[in-house]
């Protein structure tokens, strides 16, 4: 009792309080925001339970509300955007931790991690007036001359789309793949590079089959990472994507995403059950987002043993 | 297969200089004084400016330091300095969850607790769904900084005698503090461009306005609305607006760079 008049005199137990409530406030605020959506949504959690996920029917007249092609646009714009971005990525992570001198690796991996400060809405504008028109006029065309026999490159070509959406959603997550793939890749042991060495390896069968293996886990952690990011992005997207919601076997359809229909219907939604839909969308991300981000996390907790960003 | 992973790099590294490249081409044109300082014009009148939308996303950008700031730098010195492991290990646990929430959903939660109660749209929502993107990365880089500091300077501080408390304040938090403060503008440069949060909490406005219980006009959401419509004119003054933006964001990472070499940017 001595002891704690005397820290408290001198101020400690006063500024652990004062610390530990902000640091609290960090619990409240999140625990607030799930709060929020849980009770936000329940009008049509109780009125569609399960089929609200389920159902393909988005209709805000007739206050019928499925959210399946939301989630088909969000999944397969989101594995597009890993089906480029990842092999591009790792590449080039595995360029900058095996190939590049040190200090060219560093001012790279910066000017690349300078494109994860570039703000999603630039993407956008940039993708509208480049992208999109390029799709249009060339790739689609060609995809559709080359490989239209299979029913993912068919239909008319409007520049957005699911596949224009992939592709600006690649560009977007490369700077996650690259600086952490990088950072894992050049955690490994340099006893392993050189047991690879002395056994004959080449340098690039050093580096493919020896240290890839080894930051595989870390490896995958970016891919989920990237993967959480391209879930959650939305203002890209939005421009981008077409912004309807039809499930088409079609990568040149244009399509919806989750946060898309959110940032384009909020601010208009009309009726409590129109709003309820949305923050159920809203709910949804959010817990796909969690779940990704907690696999990423473990997965570059395993490699790194410690935390990398 | 080396030269292809070199191919990579370069791609990556590209899109950057095509970005910055293609903003300056199409923005520097319709950069004049009038972009800075005049109301935007309605449809089919030549010239206007985003000055309503700059002086909102300044407004917008002070509410929410106002706001993440001091939790997230609070809220990093507990778990550097105070934290236990149970209670540090479940806030740093959070701090990380709240990191991942996206950011649409921040608006959400803005419009759930602001907007909703209000009944109306105001730079108040749109700051405090800004504030709150801003704790976690806060939170991070101000423990990360903190645990940088030498334990040696710790135990000299305890050694003469002073309390804990002080010892944080007078020598650890000082010998960070120009680590904290490049975390903190990396923190409100990654806000800054952030679009979805505001779409339905400031929203948008057309004309000055001083109130924070009004919506507002902000950058990134100008810019949204213009390059998506169809009006010539608007796509220009978006690609300036564009150029604006991306300057600032660049040139708040690239001082944190100049002013802490090691620390990288975007984290």
């Amino acid at each position: 009792m001595q002891k704690f008049a005397r820290r408290l005199k001198q101020g400690d137990e006063v500024a652990y309080l004062i610390t530990f409530i902000f640091a609290a406030s960090i619990i409240v605020i999140t625990a607030l925001l799930v709060y929020e959506l849980y009770t936000g949504s329940a009008l049509t959690r109780e009125r569609f339970g399960l089929r609200f996920l389920t159902s393909s029917t988005w209709d805000p007249v007739a206050l019928d509300f499925g959210a399946l092609p939301f989630v088909y646009g969000t999944v397969v714009t989101s594995i597009l955007a890993l089906l480029i971005g990842v092999p591009l990525g790792v590449g080039a992570a595995i360029f900058l931790s095996e190939l590049a001198p040190p200090r060219i690796s560093d001012g790279l991996a910066f000017l690349i991690e300078l494109l994860a400060a570039v703000p999603s809405v630039i993407y956008g504008l940039l993708a509208i007036f480049t992208l999109v028109p390029l799709m249009r006029e060339y790739i689609m065309p060609f995809l559709e001359s080359t490989l239209g026999f299979i029913p993912l490159f068919q239909g008319p070509a409007y520049g957005v789309g699911m596949l224009t959406a992939g592709v600006i959603l690649a560009i977007m997550i490369l700077p996650f793949l690259i600086s952490i793939s990088r950072e894992v890749l050049l955690a490994v042991p340099r006893e392993q590079r050189e047991a690879a060495l002395a056994l004959g390896a080449t340098r690039w069968e050093m580096a493919w089959h020896v240290a890839v293996p080894y930051a595989r886990a870390g490896i995958f952690g970016s891919i989920f990472l990237a993967l959480a990011r391209a879930l959650g992005e939305t203002m890209a997207v939005t421009m981008v994507i077409g912004n309807d919601p039809k499930i088409n076997a079609s990568l040149f359809a244009p399509s919806y995403s989750i946060a898309a229909v959110i940032a384009n219907e909020f601010s208009e939604a009309t009726g409590n059950l129109y709003i309820s839909a949305l923050i159920e969308l809203g709910l949804v991300l959010f817990g796909i987002t969690i779940i990704v981000n907690a696999i990423a996390r473990l997965l570059i907790l395993a490699t790194t043993g410690g935390r990398t960003h | 297969m080396f030269t292809l992973t070199g191919v990579c790099a370069f791609v990556a590294v590209g899109v950057l200089f095509f970005i910055l490249g293609y903003l300056l081409w199409r923005g520097a044109g319709s950069l004049n004084l009038a972009f800075f300082t005049e109301l935007p014009k309605p449809v089919g009148e030549v010239g206007g400016g985003f000055g309503n939308a700059i002086v909102g996303s300044a407004k917008l950008l002070a509410l929410a330091s106002a706001i993440g700031i001091p939790i997230g730098f609070i809220g990093g010195v507990y778990l550097a300095e105070f934290g236990g492991k149970t209670p540090g290990f479940v806030v740093r646990y959070t701090t990380d969850l709240l990191n991942g929430v996206p950011s649409i959903v921040m608006g959400i939660f803005a419009y759930a607790i602001i907007v909703l109660p209000m009944k109306h749209f105001s730079t108040l929502a749109g700051g405090i769904a800004l504030g709150v993107m801003m704790v976690p990365i806060t939170v991070r880089s101000t423990e990360e900084f903190l645990r940088a500091v030498p334990q040696s300077l710790r135990e000299g501080a305890l050694a003469l005698g002073a309390s804990k408390w002080k010892a944080v304040t007078t020598v650890v938090i000082p010998a960070a503090m120009r680590g904290i403060i490049t975390g903190i503008m990396l923190g409100i440069a990654r806000v800054a461009g952030e679009t979805a949060p505001l779409l339905f909490t400031a929203f948008s406005n057309q004309f000055w306005n001083s109130s924070l219980r009004e919506p507002t006009a902000s950058l990134p959401v100008m810019i949204y609305t213009y390059a998506i419509s169809p009006y010539e004119d608007w796509h220009q003054q978006a690609w300036a607006g564009g150029l604006v933006l991306l300057s600032l964001v660049l040139i708040a990472n690239l001082t944190a760079r100049f002013v802490f070499p090691h620390k990288h940017a975007g984290s």
